[in-house]
Order: C-alpha cells, then structure tokens, then sequence
C-alpha cells in the first residue's frame, strides 16, 4: 500500500469536503442560521447542473455558470420569503424549518430525476492524471482542491476588502447598530445566502464530476461540511479547508486499511478534535 | 379566616381534574381492547403509541430543554440493538430485554452530551446526529447481530416470550396476534408511564427550573438554576426513554437492521413533525400532532415521495404561521390546558376577592 498517495489523494478530496463547507460557514457565520437543507441544496445545484447539461448541450464548466446566477435567486429568495421570519433569539425555528426544507428537496428530487444515480460527464477530464514520480494525482481532483482554495481566497478578499463584505461583517457583529448605519440586515442576509448558493453550485460541480449522487445523499454532505467547519473552527475559512482536509485524510486512511471504515474513520477523526479542541483548530469566532 | 391571609400556588383546573377523569376511562377501555379489536387497529395503535413516546421525549429535549436533537434514532437504534443481543446472545427474554435497551441507551448518551453539548446552539442538532451516524456505522461492523444486512428475532424467543401463553389461552389467538397484543400492552405502559412522568417532573421543582432555563437562561441562572444541570437531566432521561421505545418497536417487528433501526426519517424527522404540527413545548402537542400523522399516514402514505414533501411544508408553514402548533392555536383561543403546569396563586388576597364579588 502506498501511504504517499493515499494521503495525498486524501488531502485532494479535503479541497471538496471544504467547497461543500464553505456556504454553509459564510451563512452560519453572518447569521448564526445553521442550515440543515445546507447538503441538499448541493444535490439540487448538482441536478439543475445536470438538467442545463441536458438541455443546452452544454459542459459540465458552462452549465455550472449558467446555474450559478439562478442559484442565487434562489437563495436570495429562499433567504426574503422564508428563512428571515425565523431569524431570531431561538436557535428551534430556523433548525425546523430547514430541516422540512431538507425533507422537501429530497423528496421533490426523488419525484423529479428518481433514486437513479446520476453524475455530470466531464469527458477525458474525468481520467487524466499527472505523474509526480512518488505519486499520480488525477486532474480532477487537483482542479477541485485548487478550486476550493480559489473560493476561499475570493470569499475573503470579498469579505475583508469590499463595501459588501464590510456590511456582512458589520451585520453579523451587532445587527441593531449596523441598521443605525444604514445597513438593513434583511438585504444583507439575502445576499449573503445568495453568495452561499454560488459556492454551493462550485460544490455541486465538483461532485457530480467526482462521483456518482442521488437524490438522498444530501444529508451526509452535510454532515461533512459541517465536520469541517467545526474541525477548522467557527469563522476561519483556512481552518474549514484544514478541516476538509483532516476528514479527507481520515477518510481515505480508513478507506486503505477496511474499505467498510472509510466513513466511520472520518466522523472519529472530527471527534476526537472536538474532544481535544472544542472550539476547533483555528477559532475565531466566540459563538 | 385563618386561611385567608395565606397565599398557594396551585396547577390544577378545573378542565384538568375532568381531563383527568376522561383519560383514566381511556387507559381503562385501552386495556381491555384486545378482548374486542381486530389485530390491525392493534397495531394501528401501537404505532401510535410508539410514536407517541419518541414525540413526548423528544418535545422533552427541544420544547422544554432547548435541546434540539436530530439524532434520537441513536437512542432507537441502540435500544432495539441492545433487546437483540441480549435474547440473541445471552438468551434473555426480549421482554425483560427492554430494559437494557433503556440502560443501553442512557450509556450511550453520556458520552453523546459530553460531545454534544460541546457544541454550542444550534451545531448541536448536527453533532447529535454525526454521534447517531457513528453508532449505526459500528453497529453495521457487529456480525453477531447481523452486520449490515441485520437480522431477526430467533424463533424460539420470539414464540416464548412472557405472557404470550396466557394471552393466546385467554383470547384465543395464534402466537403472532398475541405477540402484537403483548407488544400493544407493553406500548401503552410506556406511553402512560412516559407522559405521567414527563407531567410529574413538569411541575416538580425541576420542572419549574427547567422552563426557567428555556425561557431566559441567564434570569434563571441568577436565582441559582444550574442550567448545564439540567440539560444532562432531560438528555439522560430522554434517551432512556428512547431506547425503551426502540427496543419495544423493534420487539413488535421482530427484525432488525441497522439501516432501519437508526433511520433519520422514521425516527426523527416523523417525530419532528408530530411535536411541530401538534404544538412544541406542550404535553398536549405530541398527542395531537401524532393523531393527525396517523391519519395523513394511513391516507397518503401510498403517495411515497409526494406524501413526505407534503409533510416537510406542512412542517414549515406551521413553523412560519403557527409556531406553537395545532394545541397552541386551539389553546390560545380556548384557554384550555388539559396537562396545566402554570402555577396560580390562589388564597389571601384572591380569595377575599372572590368573597367581595359573591
């Protein structure tokens, strides 16, 4: 068994595991809403991807562009019309209402596309790899971590650099006195889940082209990214990718020494960080 | 007029003492059904009580400990997991299994909240249900029991369970018609047991810590509450309450695999309906919203995929527009508190009151 490559391909599948985390951390961290639908709205990007492929005759690359901006839509308006009545003090009506939300996506993807697995044609791409001499790493899986890294680095800049970004961070602080300046916190939620479903759409791309999906494998992407966020630390997008990366590693470790382990050696892997670290590796949040 | 100047903080109604009475003759008559229904509204009914149980303890940990759980099917799981291998692999009967499922499930539990309960808000629900995701992975790994594919109650155990015997002699009924029955009586102990106590411990002292807790932690923490307390005591009691019901559930199936037995829909996501629809935060709630479940299941549960849609919107339009519920629309309107748990003061000053008036 090779360790180098296992790692290393371990580390690659990270780069997903962080694109998956990504809006799920934007959304938590500007507006404390852990969205439990957060998985399945990637299943649903992955298919609107799909349905675009189909019906445009378009690449998986072009169709992911096509559906990014409608995405967003969707999660502006799923931000205005639904999710911002339940914003407030108690943490119980956002949990129960995306989580009927995760149980209606599910099963309204089951009625649309069936159980049949589904993955989004990517051509010569999918097996072309690059020999490095101690280990041969697929292009696909390079494109994906490197993507991740790319998303984090714009989300920042976006978050540290723009006017936009100035009234997410203003907005998450102290809601009250950012209205005083002007800011309408509803708007900026809006927006905010509207970028989520953009970084979503990125997640989604990538695993349809990774790997076959289905309409019920929402929820445990959703509990990898999740994995992620909390092994990284709330509120630090390098600390989710490390966290990508640990849960990947873990994976894939697993994976070599009993194939049946693969996904056990993960969620043991984000235990024992919380049991070691409760707040995570790189927390910056204190909520 | 001694008693006039003292004060007493009293729960009791007058629509609770007759509640009261109309559910003791419920019990009664649910008792002695058997001798009269047909097998299928048995099972009808266990259902409903089963169901009833996960929903109480679960609007224990979410309505009243603030504790909104998404793993309950771990504390499923374990309890039908735990009746299996002890009638499987040390030869207990699976009646007297049950209550390792419950010690099962409370094991289970305590490093469940130590893990848990390290993660604040509302990442809670998802940590629950990474914890509930872990135990079903190892359980998969356990080949005595089945492994992944699962595996069913021996034979021997299932046809020679206590009371079975008598049950078959009395009503003269084959052996699986009597394990329903026996399940049947079983399910209502449980739920009577279940919904008493919760209704006990509701108005004890803990219980008026306990909503002290939900309704502002930090008021209640300066008039000494030990909030972390009392999340333990809820999470603890819950599961245990949990792993009995599982154990039941599965005792009536009589087969078990892990796929099923730690299955976030039926387990949780149904449960999540029931208190919503039916109202979160009341014993009232569970009991409605289970009735209403039972008869959208029984209607539409053919319409597979469409049905669950329906229940998820249902589920958000209730959050949205009622979020306490079916009861709480009923109640607010009404006034009525079939399970009060407010105190009133009653004596002294009302009471002269009262005598002025008259």
């Amino acid at each position: 068994m090779n360790w180098v490559d296992t790692i290393a391909q371990g580390v690659l599948l990270g780069g997903l595991y962080a694109l998956f985390a990504a809006g799920l951390s934007l959304v938590f961290g500007i507006m404390r809403l852990v969205n439990l639908a957060h998985g399945d709205l990637i299943i649903l990007a992955a298919y609107l991807v799909l349905l675009i492929m189909s019906a445009l005759g378009l690449g998986p690359f072009v169709a992911a562009a096509v559906a990014a901006p409608v995405m967003f839509g969707f999660g502006w308006l799923l931000q205005r019309v639904v999710l911002n009545r339940v914003l407030g003090e108690d943490i119980l009506p956002p949990l129960l209402v995306t989580f009927g939300l995760s149980v209606v996506i599910q099963n309204a993807l089951l009625e649309g596309f069936s159980a049949d697995s589904r993955r989004l044609g990517a051509g010569a791409l999918e097996t072309a790899s690059i020999d490095l001499g101690v280990v041969t790493l697929g292009v696909m899986p390079l494109l994906t971590f490197g993507s991740a890294i790319v998303v984090i680095v714009a989300l920042n800049w976006l978050f540290y650099r723009t006017a936009t970004g100035r009234a997410f961070r203003a907005t998450s602080d102290d809601p009250v006195t950012a209205r005083m300046m002007g800011i309408r916190p509803q708007a900026v939620f809006a927006q905010a889940t509207g970028i989520a479903m953009v970084v979503v759409t990125i997640a989604a791309l990538y695993l349809g082209m990774r790997a076959n999906f289905d309409p019920t494998i929402g929820p445990a992407r959703l509990i990898y990214a999740f994995e992620a966020v909390i092994i990284g630390g709330l509120g630090s997008l390098w600390g989710t990718l490390a966290g990508g990366v640990i849960i990947g590693v873990a994976q894939t470790v697993g994976a070599a020494v009993n194939p049946e382990w693969q996904i056990l050696a993960g969620h043991v892997a984000f235990l024992l960080v919380l049991l070691v670290r409760p707040r995570g590796l790189f927390p910056r949040a204190y909520d | 007029m001694a008693q006039a100047g003292t004060y007493r903080a009293v729960t009791r109604t007058r629509t609770a003492t007759v509640a009261a009475g109309v559910a003791l003759v419920l019990v009664t008559v649910a008792i002695v059904l058997p001798a009269f229904a047909s097998r299928s509204l048995i099972q009808d009914l266990f259902f409903i009580l089963t169901m009833l149980v996960l929903a109480q303890f679960w609007n224990l940990l979410a309505g009243y400990g603030g504790l909104v759980s998404v793993g309950q099917q771990a504390f499923v799981g374990i309890g039908a997991y735990a009746m299996f291998g002890a009638v499987i692999l040390a030869g207990w009967d699976p009646v007297a299994a049950l209550v390792l499922s419950g010690i099962a499930a409370l094991v289970l539990a305590v490093p469940t909240a130590f893990f848990a309960f390290r993660l604040a808000g509302a990442y809670f629900a998802i940590g629950t249900w990474v914890v509930a995701e872990v135990v079903r992975l190892s359980v998969a790994q356990w080949k005595a029991v089945g492994g992944g594919t699962g595996t069913s109650l021996p034979r021997a155990a299932a046809d020679g369970m206590w009371g079975l015997g008598w049950i078959e002699a009395t009503f003269e009924v084959r052996t699986a018609a009597a394990r329903d029955i026996l399940a049947y009586w079983l399910a209502l102990a449980l739920c009577v047991a279940t919904i008493a106590g919760i209704y006990v411990l509701l108005r004890s002292k803990r219980g008026l810590a306990l909503a002290a807790v939900r309704d502002n932690a930090e008021a209640a923490r300066a008039v000494g509450v030990d909030a972390g307390r009392m999340k333990w005591l809820v999470y603890l009691v819950s599961a245990f309450g949990t792993g009995i019901a599982g154990g039941l559930i599965y005792l009536q199936k009589g087969r078990v695999s892990p796929d099923a037995a730690f299955a976030v829909t039926d387990w949780t996501a149904y449960v999540i309906f029931i208190v919503v629809i039916g109202g979160i935060g009341t014993i009232e709630g569970p009991i409605i919203g289970v009735l209403v479940f039972f008869v959208l299941q029984s209607v539409f549960a053919d319409y597979g995929s469409w049905y669950l849609m329906a229940l998820g919107l249902i589920g958000i339009v209730i959050m949205l527009f009622a979020p306490r519920g079916l009861w709480g629309l009923f109640s607010d309107r009404t006034g009525v508190q079939l399970f009060p748990i407010r105190r009133r003061l009653v004596g002294g000053i009302f009471e002269e009151e009262k005598k002025d008036n008259g």
